[in-house]
């Protein structure tokens, strides 16, 4: 009260004189208004870090925001899909074209709701949590092409993984609505659930003209050979469990058997194998007593005794994977992740990614009628093999089964491999583990030849200026019937080379001819030898005993009928 | 007044809020676009969206195993229903072929007798023969777990003179036929102008088919097997070698690409061949055809066809074979041609142009290791993209044309065998060979998986996988004297190699008729001792793959071999660095006597040796299994009733695998001249008439010895059909042996002291 009479005791002021409240009021309402631009203005020119946090949230977008289709009851259905498919005739190999990376462009559909005319859902899932981890890996890989105009392959948004979710006929309506669809040509559908009750057909049964199929549980009669690509049946156990792996080596159990869907005749089967084998067998099921849910998923028993599962896995050397309805099984990634030797009984079934996969190393393959002599079969394997194969099943599973990622490249790759067959990777690069790929050795000159004399050889001689110790070389070499070409390498950029039989004379020659006995000299060679060693990343050299000399090498036995005899006696 | 100021404040703060909303409002356009932009997806870096929601997995939780199994029909029905449904062209192994008579005995392979009037071409008989003398063969239908018909299927071209009428009743008549489960046809040839169709023009029933040019689409996978077109003058046995002698770096050759054939103006196959002229540039890539075939070519011929002959006879095939780095292989009227075998033998790496093609052997061999796989429609890339192969990969795939080439392609025999093995493995499924085993030497026709699964337990694997042979050796002396007194050579000679570090154990392979002798006449050794009582006291059983022998490595002895502990110590370390091959001591030679105009064979001192006697050599344990299991019982007969040559048959054997001579090691002066003795009297008596030694008279004094083993080597070298034996002139010596350094430097110094 008494300051702002003391204003206004001052006579004219910039600030008109007013009423105390109003002067509040004003005061109040001017620095709202100022604070309001300088956050605008801070909210402008703030760096990135603002912006991509905001932008971060406007990206997390839902689902729901994707655009919905109605699908006309008219709207055209593919046809079946054709048995007879190959590469060279259904696939449109021109769309990929030459590329000097050798590598074809993947385009994703954006995602759309489709719907029927009267507004229900053609998935009861709609996008599922894999497909769109499989979609999110595709399209942050090399791959990726966001032009619909340069690709070579088509990846329709549409979540097919699981046939159950599905209505077929609208699925397959959606499918053909595809802007660039045109008889499903190039284009790749992933699915692992195939068929549906009672008869559970093996491939995918939404038709899709000519499309591609990356199916998990083909049989030998639905794979079209070269052109459909089999995959794994994911398990969401893989992501959920950390497992420390196990080394290869004897396991607590021999044989495990942990699926709870067996059919009865085989468990019936099963329950004898334990009977006559016992301990080594260990046979699990649900647990009758635990509630359904997430949890007793991870739990099995044996005769009321609990086990966790997938855990129990690793326990064991051998763990049977028997079909189901289906003939691919979710367990088989569960196994291989544990590195237990999978056992599989599926007639017929085409195994995952087996067109470049050599499964005879990693796994067990028995008919379903020999179930009963299993024991005596996997008895009969070596320790050694068994380990080998503990070791490259787990490396299956981390490198091709781990993630919807690497379900999704390896399909991709294949698909890759065929289109440029000739930068396709190799066998070893599929196969072997990376413990192998360092110790391993493939000599370039693999092929046992021995080569003819006839061409002879190229001397290489290396000189810096002991000229006289070059002549004496090339003097006794050039005597040699053999000697092809004599080079010589002039290593010295401060002297040229010596003309036609000009000699020197070298009075520093015979000092540097100790030079091997120098002490630096020996210590810079130690010095190299670790370096290039930390940089090989091993020690690639091998120390030997033996030495090669001709057959009759310092035999008693008359020198002129010896094919070398001078060697050794400089 | 107060009024005024009032709305002029007002006013103020107004335009003040505008300004604020102004600029909010620029700041929101600005974002929207962005968004805009992601969902057009234009943004190469983010374009699959992150979605907020909780997504729901693609099987719930509760359906993780498979649904409701145990309702359905029993995986028993399900088996017998697949087993009627897929017939015909949709035949598998599961559905149209019977395991169960395989599994009581074993893979064996049936060829029905030859009815008088049936004519059989050349080609067939060679087939018929090769599995004849195969050690699948059975001659009683009841222990066959395959049948191979004797009537002649290979050309079903009706215009063909080859061609076999009223197939279709004979095959109907056959009294084993039964709708041709368990049959194994083989064709090259079928159809005919102008469809060329895959028929065969009777019905195969439930047959499998071994075919030429057969197409993916006819080509049943795991149950047919597509076998290489193959002339009729091709070899039966041995067959010549690939012509690749040496690898030359860089590897490029003077033509980068070469084909030469027939043009096709019209019908089936023709437009890649007509097309070919677009590509030909007749410097580095020269594809030539000719319109000049069949009778009146003249009539149908184009505006090309002229200039087209002309270029054609400029060139000499042979001559672009062999000085090319690829060779082209288009489709012809049918998918597969000879050009494909050629240009494999001739180490040119074929470039396929025959879409929808199964490659030979599909099933088991990784084409993309040994050919480019070209596809027709892109016949104008082809020369870019084998420039653009790099020149390792090339030196890799002439490399690769080679190994195959002599694998499974070079005889009639490699290319039946190969595919009698390829259906083995599906027979027994858990005993068959890895990618591996098949695509890397020595091939599959000598890697036989029933002798293990393990790849480390053969003797070619290990650089491959990374891994060493067991470091110790069984030693498996051969004894065919008794034992009378103490100073007898096998009891120094188990003494010397018990002695060695690297010794596991020593079996004593009893092949004498009189009785063990008992324990205790058999010397102290720090390494177990077994003594095996020989079944039949023949020489084979030296070779047999007994499962007591626990270690890679074998060493072979005969019982009066004077060895000592350094010289077995020295072998063992020196067959570490080669363990596919036969490492040891005393060393022989073969050459061809050309006046006789056989194979000779000589114990003389040469300057260069190609086998090494398995009286003292170590080798792998998986030439027993293989000498054993892989040789006819002709040959081990022979040398088990001779008793005599079983080393040279090894050394063949052993040669034949690894392409690759021996190695011979240095041995101790003073035995130089019993050893040549040895020579002379390895074995004086045949192993089953067991007599004293001292009584012994030199069987190598026996000039029947000599002539035996002659006799020998040209039998084995027929059967091999070529001389496997490769000469060498190395001899492996310890580093410092004979050099002038104190002997107390030297680690093997027992060697060279006298």
């Amino acid at each position: 009260m008494y300051t702002s009479g003391k204003y206004s005791s001052r006579g004219p002021a910039l600030i008109p004189r007013m009423k105390t409240k109003h002067r509040i009021y004003y005061i109040t309402l001017f620095s709202v208004v100022l604070l309001g631009l300088i956050a605008t203005g801070m909210f402008q020119f703030w760096p990135h870090s603002i912006e991509s946090t905001a932008d971060w949230t406007l990206d997390k977008r839902s689902v729901h925001d994707a655009p919905l289709i109605r699908l006309p009851v008219s709207s055209p259905i593919p046809e079946r899909g054709d048995l007879s498919c190959r590469m060279h005739t259904c696939f449109d190999v021109y769309r990929c074209g030459y590329n000097p990376k050798n590598r074809i462009k993947v385009y994703i559909y954006p995602l759309q709701r489709f719907v029927d005319e009267l507004g229900v859902p053609i998935s009861s899932t709609g996008l599922s949590r894999e497909y769109n981890d499989l979609l999110s890996a595709i399209s942050d890989s090399d791959f990726y092409t966001d032009d619909i105009t340069r690709a070579c392959l088509f990846i329709p948004s549409i979540d097919v993984l699981n046939q159950n979710s599905l209505r077929i006929r609208e699925t397959a309506q959606a499918l053909a609505m595809l802007p660039r669809w045109d008889k499903g040509m190039n284009h790749l559908l992933f699915n692992m659930l195939p068929g549906g009750p009672p008869d559970y057909n093996t491939a995918l049964d939404v038709p899709r003209d000519r499309a591609l199929l990356a199916g998990g549980g083909f049989s030998t009669w639905t794979y079209r050979q070269g052109y459909d690509v089999s995959i794994p049946v994911y398990s969401p156990l893989s992501a959920d469990v950390e497992q420390p792996e196990k080394q290869p080596g004897p396991r607590r159990y021999f044989i495990l058997s942990s699926q709870t869907a067996i059919h009865r005749e085989y468990r019936a089967e099963l329950e004898r194998l334990k009977e006559e084998n016992g301990e080594a067998l260990l046979l699990l099921d649900k647990c009758s007593n635990l509630s359904q849910g997430a949890a007793s998923a991870r739990k099995r028993c044996y005769k009321g005794q609990v086990y966790d599962y997938p855990q129990i896995l690793q326990e064991s050397s051998f763990c049977v994977v028997l079909r189901g309805a289906r003939l691919g099984q979710a367990a088989l990634s569960d196994v291989l992740q544990a590195g237990c030797v999978p056992v599989i009984l599926a007639d017929s079934y085409i195994l995952p990614f087996s067109e470049v996969l050599d499964w005879k190393r990693a796994s067990v393959v028995i008919p379903e009628e020999k179930l009963s002599e299993m024991y005596t079969i996997l008895k009969s394997i070596p320790h050694r093999q068994v380990e080998e194969m503990q070791r490259q099943a787990h490396w299956f599973w981390e490198a091709y089964f781990s993630s919807m990622k690497a379900i999704g490249l390896t399909t991709l790759q294949i698909i890759n491999d065929r289109i440029y067959p000739y930068a396709a990777r190799t066998y070893e690069q599929w196969n072997n583990p990376p413990v192998v790929k360092w110790s391993s050795v493939n000599s370039p000159l693999f092929l046992p030849l021995i080569p003819p004399r006839a061409p002879g050889f190229t001397a290489v001689v290396l000189t810096y200026d002991r000229v006289e110790s070059l002549f004496r070389v090339i003097t006794e070499i050039s005597k040699v019937p053999s000697l092809a070409k004599l080079l010589v390498v002039w290593n010295n950029q401060n002297k040229s080379p010596p003309e036609g039989e000009k000699k020197f004379k070298c009075p520093e020659c015979t000092a540097i001819d100790g030079l091997s006995l120098d002490q630096t000299h020996m210590v810079e060679r130690s010095e190299c030898i670790n370096k290039f060693a930390s940089v090989f990343g091993t020690m690639p050299l091998k120390v030997v005993e033996h030495r090669a000399d001709p057959v009759l090498y310092k035999d008693d036995f008359p020198e002129k009928l010896k094919s070398f005899p001078n060697i050794g006696s400089l | 007044m107060q009024a005024k100021k009032r709305y002029l404040i007002l006013l103020s703060a107004g335009a003040c809020v505008l300004l604020l909303s102004f600029l909010g409002g620029l700041q929101l356009p600005a974002a929207r676009s962005r968004q805009d932009r992601s969902r057009t997806g234009h943004r190469p870096d983010q374009p699959w969206p992150h979605f907020s929601d909780p997504l729901h997995p693609f099987v719930p939780w509760d359906h993780t195993d498979t649904e409701e199994y145990n309702v359905h029909v029993s995986p028993r029905q399900k088996r017998d229903v697949n087993t009627s449904v897929y017939k015909g062209r949709r035949c598998r192994m599961d559905s149209c072929f019977d395991f169960s008579v395989c599994q009581r005995t074993g893979f064996k392979v049936y060829v029905y007798p030859q009815q008088k009037g049936d004519k059989i071409s050349e080609s067939y008989q060679n087939i018929l023969a090769t599995i004849e003398g195969s050690r699948f063969y059975t001659s009683d239908p009841g222990q066959a777990c395959l049948f191979v018909l004797s009537l002649d299927t290979l050309d079903r071209d009706q215009l063909s003179p080859q061609y076999v009428h009223n197939l279709k009743t004979k095959v109907q008549n056959l009294p084993l036929w039964n709708d041709g489960r368990n049959h194994l046809i083989f064709n090259l040839y079928s159809g005919t102008w102008p469809d060329y169709t895959e028929d065969l023009g009777f019905d195969i029933g439930q047959a499998m088919l071994a075919k030429a040019s057969i197409s993916t689409e006819n080509f049943r996978p795991n149950f047919d097997v597509s076998i290489p077109l193959f002339s009729k003058e091709h070899p039966r046995t041995g067959g010549e070698r690939g012509f690749l002698r040496y690898n030359s770096i860089p590897p490029f050759r003077k033509y980068m690409l070469v084909f030469k054939g027939k043009r096709y103006l019209t019908g089936i196959g023709s437009d890649t061949r007509n097309a070919l002229y677009h590509v030909h540039n007749a410097e580095d890539v020269v594809l030539l055809t000719t319109c000049k075939h069949g009778k009146d070519w003249q009539k149908h011929k184009d505006a090309r066809c002229d200039k087209d002959n002309a270029e054609y006879d400029k060139y000499d095939y042979k001559e672009m074979l062999h000085n090319s780095t690829f060779c082209l292989v288009p489709r012809g009227r049918r998918l597969g041609s000879f050009r494909f075998l050629e240009a494999l033998q001739a180490a040119c790496v074929p470039v396929m142009l025959s879409n929808g093609w199964e490659l030979p052997f599909s099933e088991i061999i990784d084409w993309n290791t040994a050919a480019v796989i070209g596809d027709e429609r892109l016949l104008l890339q082809i020369p870019t993209t084998v420039r653009s192969i790099h020149q390792d990969k090339i030196l890799s795939l002439r490399q690769q044309t080679q190994f195959l080439w002599e694998a499974y392609f070079s005889s009639v025999e490699k290319i039946v065998l190969t595919t009698l093995e390829i259906i083995q493995d599906r027979v027994l499924e858990h005993s068959s060979r890895s990618s591996l085993m098949w695509n890397s030497h020595p091939g599959g026709l000598f890697a036989l998986p029933q002798y293990s699964g393990y790849l480390g337990d053969f003797p070619f694997f290990y650089a491959t996988l990374g891994i060493k042979p067991h470091p110790k050796f069984t030693a498996v002396i051969h004894a065919v004297s008794p034992l009378v007194s103490q100073s007898q050579p096998i009891l120094k000679l188990l003494v010397a190699v018990a002695k060695s570090q690297y010794c596991a154990q020593i079996i004593v392979l009893w092949n004498c008729d009189k009785a063990l002798p008992a324990k205790h006449r058999w010397p102290a050794t720090s390494v177990p001792v077994i003594v095996i009582e020989g079944e039949n006291k023949v020489m084979s059983s030296r070779f047999l793959p007994y499962e007591t022998i626990v270690t890679d490595a074998v060493l072979s002895l005969d019982e009066d071999t004077v060895l000592s502990t350094t010289e077995v110590d020295f072998a063992f370390t020196v067959w570490q660095s080669f363990p596919e091959r036969i490492v040891g001591y005393p060393a022989r030679s073969h050459f061809w006597d050309s006046n006789k105009e056989r194979w000779g064979y000589t114990s003389k001192w040469t300057n260069d040796y190609s086998m090494v006697l398995t009286g003292a050599a170590i080798y792998h344990r998986y030439y027993h299994y293989l000498y054993t299991n892989y040789l006819p019982s002709s040959l081990k007969n022979m040398v088990d009733q001779l008793a005599n040559c079983e080393d040279i048959l090894m050394n063949f054997l052993v040669s034949a695998v690894t392409k690759l001579p021996p190695i011979k090691v240095t041995q101790k002066k003073q035995y130089k001249e019993t050893m040549m003795g040895q020579v002379r009297n390895t074995r004086s008596t045949p192993v089953n008439t067991c007599s004293s030694p001292s009584s012994r008279a030199s069987r190598w004094a026996d000039p029947d010895h000599f002539a035996q083993r002659q006799t020998c080597m040209n039998k084995f070298a027929s059967w091999f059909g070529a001389m496997p034996l490769v000469h060498s002139q190395m001899r492996l010596d310890p580093v410092l042996f004979k050099d002038q350094v104190s002997i107390l430097r030297k680690k093997y110094r027992d060697i060279e002291r006298l």
